[in-house]
């Protein structure tokens, strides 16, 4: 084997095939930091260059290109809280509010060193493990997926906040919301409200992008500040956010190993992989009271994990041709065009190929993090700028993204739409990423508990495989009670909670629980097969729902579930009401639908800068160019759309 | 405050001026130079972008025909226009279609990849496909077959390890097996993407048979139907032609699947024929000697069992396996698109089907299948998007009675 391996580096460290590779990661650095855009638009670029490349340099391009994406999509993770990628979620929850109190760099520097050491991680198992993977990898049937499902959201209890009633309500309106669109198991559509764009229920990136990113424009927006409150660290942090690496070097190494394990199995999907680590990381930590303010841990377990998954997951892909990932089943859509087929021969006649792509994997991993880390320092000054000039681009980049779902107009209303729900999750201390799991997990749980149930019968609970799992989930559970995540506890402490109106809590309560009901009200129109799990969710959310609305009735001003981050905040904190954030936002996107996103973004860009950031003719004018220049760009070299008007 | 006033007016006039005036001088030359097209020495598609819209995801069977035959149009049709890939997903492909038929116009800059997954809920009237065949016509066809197969756990020793030598033995073989699946009254359960995906052929096939196989609905992709045939979740599964040999046959060639029978496919008349693609794939290997022949057909086993290729039953698989499989890929425009708008595609895929690189990478990338342009492709067209009335409700029927699924 050595000699195999040996024989697929000297090729790749050929002159000609290294350029390949550095100009895949180079395009994959440059995709990855524009969130909403993956490996999918990247290989539109590349593919007319594929044809005539020799296989190994075509191979380098498309390995370089996709494993560097999770890389630098940290960057608008941890500097403005937009979740850069799929996988890339759960390092906003500290790597933003690191990004808050300075020190962006440090936490940027932490999150390559842990994104370095996770991809070179999955790499090196991948070695060891690609020729024997066949059997493990079928082992995970549908009944170990659901288990899986289910170990996923016991990840829930360690992020549910203070307050487990809303915890659980939270968890349960993202199952909810998840579970829109057709059923797995009969393809009846469920709360589509005659709505063409809910039949395949909503985007991720559009509800990600609007349970994390949105609320925290609309915060920035209103408090009109540069993001960083403080110098912090400076330019300097990224040395600091090595030595938190190395000081957290058995954390990154678990984390990584959860990381190419959920990769392998294939159905999992990246999406979950961050959150298990992150769950992992509050779970074994002593001290829980800084996450979801800014520790550290909390940006390398979710790092570490997101790059040793692409690791992980190139075992299904190329063992069996089924992706295990989104960027996956793009990378394999490029190995059918270059003409290798991936399957059963990639261990055999084709194993080269195989440690080909394995070290183009560790070598852009170690790439992708090196001009990453360098360019850290720099990038991180963006948080010294007044938000009243950031804040057009970040608004672009977010609608932008979200379009980029499933290119309909409906991603910028739904991302509005979510976006107000994300405002008030946040302002009332509604666990967002208890939300998020929720939502990511539904279908999956749905579909594999239906296919399950009907391979094995009941017997799948005895199966060996769930049953370890299991034990997994309650260990899990067991610990996440132990202390949970809750970004307003330092709030709650200090806030003067009596006599505080509860009215707008209460609305917004009720505005979930009758969601929960009408969710019930459709569950019993649907057969059984197609409404139980809906059906179940809700159900089982009453009793929580009702429990709430006892704390509110009795005014328990005590207990965590009655918080308002509005009314207990400073005086003077906000310069704007709530609303106008959302004005603006909404705005945009109505000018959108009448004369086109581009000509909108325009006359937004010139619009908000003369009146919100009252700069002058020229600056309005340059920043104005930039931002659609840079939009005009990635449009045109990566043949994206843009919403049209009417006109 | 005039002063803001002043500096938002003048510089959205600065901006949007150039944009205005460029939209308006794009609109008036498509419809100029279609008028002009055959005088004009200029080639029509010089200069010009080809939006190829692609109903389904990236990475996929349809994505890849799309992209691989791209690359080609954009060397070979005269004047090198650039060619668009855009997927647009969503609805099994009812999304991406509807999108087409509503911003679509006869210039040839915008043309649709179908897929039998976005013929099947026309064919039964799904209420929310807003696209219509009838409007559009081929530029090209792209016909494709498969492969249904089964373990060899769910039948006895000796019939498992039964060597063929000929079709006509593994013919005896599969019907043998079918026999015995009867009367064990062996229960089976298939992993499907849905009741109108392309998987509704499979599962009419199996019906047709009088097998006794429950579809779980819920997979993602034909792939993920046949990882659980890896584990052993499902005993009976069916790929598409590329995918069984990529991915099927090494598992027919370690004893873990064997294959019952083909789709067949449509010769130039329109007839049912056996499948040339697996004319030298492994049947099995039988002490340690490999068998290649072909795979016989659905009707030839259908015939062996007794039953008459007549009738309505009879009628409705060739019709939805015509939809499904013989006419699985369509590139279409519509049908008011110039005659010689549609020859310059044509020559461009006359000149692409004689490239090198065409040639040595086609059969990795889509199979063995030619890809017919003209009246061969005409023909697929017909009966891939024209099912008779009564085929098509005596379908639907079904649906309603073993599905419990009334598409109103």
């Amino acid at each position: 084997m050595l000699d195999l391996v040996l024989n697929a580096l000297t090729t790749l460290f050929s002159p000609d095939h290294f350029l390949y590779l550095v100009m895949g990661v180079l395009l994959g650095l440059i995709i990855g930091v524009f969130p909403g855009l993956g490996g999918i638009a990247g290989l539109s670029l590349l593919l007319p260059f594929l044809y005539g490349m020799d296989e190994v340099s075509a191979l380098a391009t498309l390995v370089g290109l996709v494993a560097v994406i999770p890389t630098s999509a940290t960057f608008t993770s941890v500097l403005m809280g937009i979740p850069g990628s799929s996988s890339s979620q759960a390092t906003v929850l500290d790597g933003f509010p690191l990004a808050k109190k300075g020190e962006a760099s440090r936490a940027l520097a932490a999150a390559f060193t842990s994104s370095l050491f996770g991809g070179l991680f999955g790499a090196i198992i991948l070695t060891f493990f690609v020729q024997i993977a066949r059997p493990i990898i079928l082992l995970f049937g549908s009944a170990e997926l659901f288990m899986l499902a289910i170990f996923g959201l016991s990840m829930v209890g360690s992020l549910s906040g203070k307050s487990i009633v809303k915890g659980v309500l939270a968890c349960g309106f993202g199952l909810i919301v998840g579970s829109i669109g057709a059923a797995p198991a009969t393809g009846e559509y469920r709360m589509v409200f005659g709505v063409d764009y809910l039949y395949d229920g909503l985007p991720l990136v559009v509800i990600a992008l609007s349970i994390f990113a949105f609320p925290e424009i609309s915060e920035l927006f209103r408090k009109d500040e540069a993001i960083a409150e403080s110098e912090g660290l400076g330019s300097g942090g990224w040395k600091v956010g090595m030595k938190d690496f190395l000081e957290n070097k058995w954390l990154a190494l678990r984390c990584a190993s959860i990381g190419t394990i959920v990769g392998a199995i294939p159905g999992m999907g990246g999406s979950v992989v961050d959150w298990i680590a992150y769950g992992h990381v509050v779970q074994t930590s002593k001290d829980k009271s800084q996450f979801g303010k800014g520790d550290i841990r909390g940006v390398i377990a979710p790092e570490s994990a997101n790059n040793a998954k692409e690791g992980g997951a190139l075992m299904p892909t190329l063992l069996f041709g089924i992706p295990g990932s989104g960027s996956m089943a793009v990378f394999l859509g490029g190995m059918v065009l270059i003409g290798i087929e991936a399957g059963p021969s990639m261990v055999t006649k084709d194993i080269q190929l195989t440690y080909t792509i394995i070290w183009s994997l560790a070598i852009a991993n170690v790439l992708g993090a090196g001009l990453s880390l360098f360019l850290a320092g720099p990038i991180s000054k963006l948080t010294q700028i007044k938000f009243s000039l950031l804040a057009p681009f970040m608004i672009m980049v977010i609608s932008f993204a979200a379009f980029q779902a499933t290119k309909d107009m409906m991603d910028l209303w739904m991302l509005l739409i979510f976006g107000i729900i994300g405002i008030f999750m946040k302002r009332f201390g509604w666990s967002r990423p208890a939300f998020l799991i929720g939502f990511v997990l539904a279908t999956q749980a749905e579909s594999y508990l239906n296919m399950s149930v009907q391979f094995y019968g009941w017997e799948m609970f005895l199966r060996p495989g769930v049953l370890i799992i299991s034990v997994l989930s309650l260990i899990s559970m067991y610990f996440s009670r132990k202390g949970t995540v809750d970004e307003n506890a330092e709030l709650m402490e200090k806030s003067r909670n009596d006599g505080l109106p509860l009215r707008p809590q209460l609305l917004f309560a009720s505005f979930i629980f009758i969601f929960i009901l009408i969710s019930i009200f459709d569950g019993f129109k649907q057969s059984f097969l197609g409404g139980v799990f809906p059906l179940t969710i809700a159900i089982a959310c009453l009793p929580f729902g009702a429990w709430l609305f006892w704390i509110f009735i009795k005014e328990k001003h005590g207990n965590p579930a009655i918080f308002d981050a509005e009314q207990v905040a400073e005086p003077d904190t906000f310069k704007s009401p709530w609303y106008e954030p959302i004005l603006w936002i909404g705005g945009l996107y109505v000018l959108s639908v009448i004369i086109g996103f581009i000509p909108a973004v325009i006359l937004f860009f010139i619009l908000f800068l003369t009146l919100k950031g009252n700069t002058g003719w020229l600056q309005t004018a340059l920043l104005t160019a930039g931002g659609i220049g840079v939009l005009l760009a990635f449009g045109y070299f990566l043949n994206l759309e843009f919403p049209q008007g009417l006109l | 405050m005039t002063k803001k006033l002043k500096q938002i007016l003048s510089l959205s006039t600065l901006f949007l001026l150039p944009a205005i005036v460029i939209s308006f001088f794009q609109m008036d030359t498509t419809a100029e130079e279609i008028a002009n097209i055959s005088t004009s020495g200029k080639n029509y598609f010089e200069g010009k972008t080809i939006e190829w819209v692609t109903p389904f995801k990236e990475g996929g069977g349809s994505d890849t025909w799309a992209r691989f035959n791209a690359s080609f149009f954009q060397k070979h049709i005269p004047g090198n226009p650039a060619i668009v890939v855009n997927n647009i997903p969503g609805g099994g492909s009812i999304k991406g279609a509807n999108l087409f038929a509503e911003r679509v116009k006869p210039d040839g800059l915008m043309i649709l990849g179908t897929s039998g997954t976005t013929q099947m809920p026309y064919l039964l009237d799904d209420p929310r496909v807003r696209y219509d065949y009838s409007k559009y016509k081929p530029i090209m066809a792209y016909p494709t077959g498969g492969v249904a197969y089964i373990s060899p756990s769910i039948i006895s020793e000796e019939l498992a390890n039964l060597k063929v030598n000929s079709v006509e033995e593994q013919t005896a073989k599969s019907v043998a097996i079918i026999k015995e699946l009867l009367a064990n009254k062996v229960a089976l359960k298939y992993g499907s993407q849905g009741p109108t995906s392309l998987d509704l052929v499979t599962m009419y096939s199996f019906d047709l048979l009088n097998l006794d196989v429950q579809a779980v609905f819920g997979f993602r992709g034909r792939g993920a139907g046949r990882l659980a045939f890896e584990r052993g979740e499902v005993k009976i599964d069916y790929q598409t032609s590329s995918a069984y040999l990529k991915n099927s046959v090494p598992l027919v060639e370690s004893g873990e699947a064997i294959p019952l029978f083909s789709f067949g496919a449509l010769d130039d008349n329109g007839n049912l024929i056996r499948d040339i693609s697996f004319q030298n794939s492994p049947v099995g290997v039988f002490n340690g000697d490999t068998v290649r022949v072909n795979v016989p057909h659905f009707g030839e086993i259908y015939a062996a069992l007794g039953y008459q290729q007549t009738g309505i039953e009879w009628d409705t698989w060739f019709a939805f396996m015509s939809a499904g499989f013989g006419g699985m890929k369509l590139l279409l425009t519509p049908k008011e698109t110039p005659d010689e708008i549609v020859a310059e595609f044509h020559k461009g895929i006359t000149a692409m089907k004689q490239d090198a690189n065409y040639k040595k990478n086609k059969f990795k990338a889509l199979g063995e299948y030619d890809q017919p342009i003209g009246k061969p492709a005409d023909k697929i067209f017909d009966l891939a998007t024209n099912v008779g009335k009564e085929e098509k409700a005596f379908m639907k029927n079904w649906l309603i009675e073993k599905y419990d699924l009334n598409l109103k």
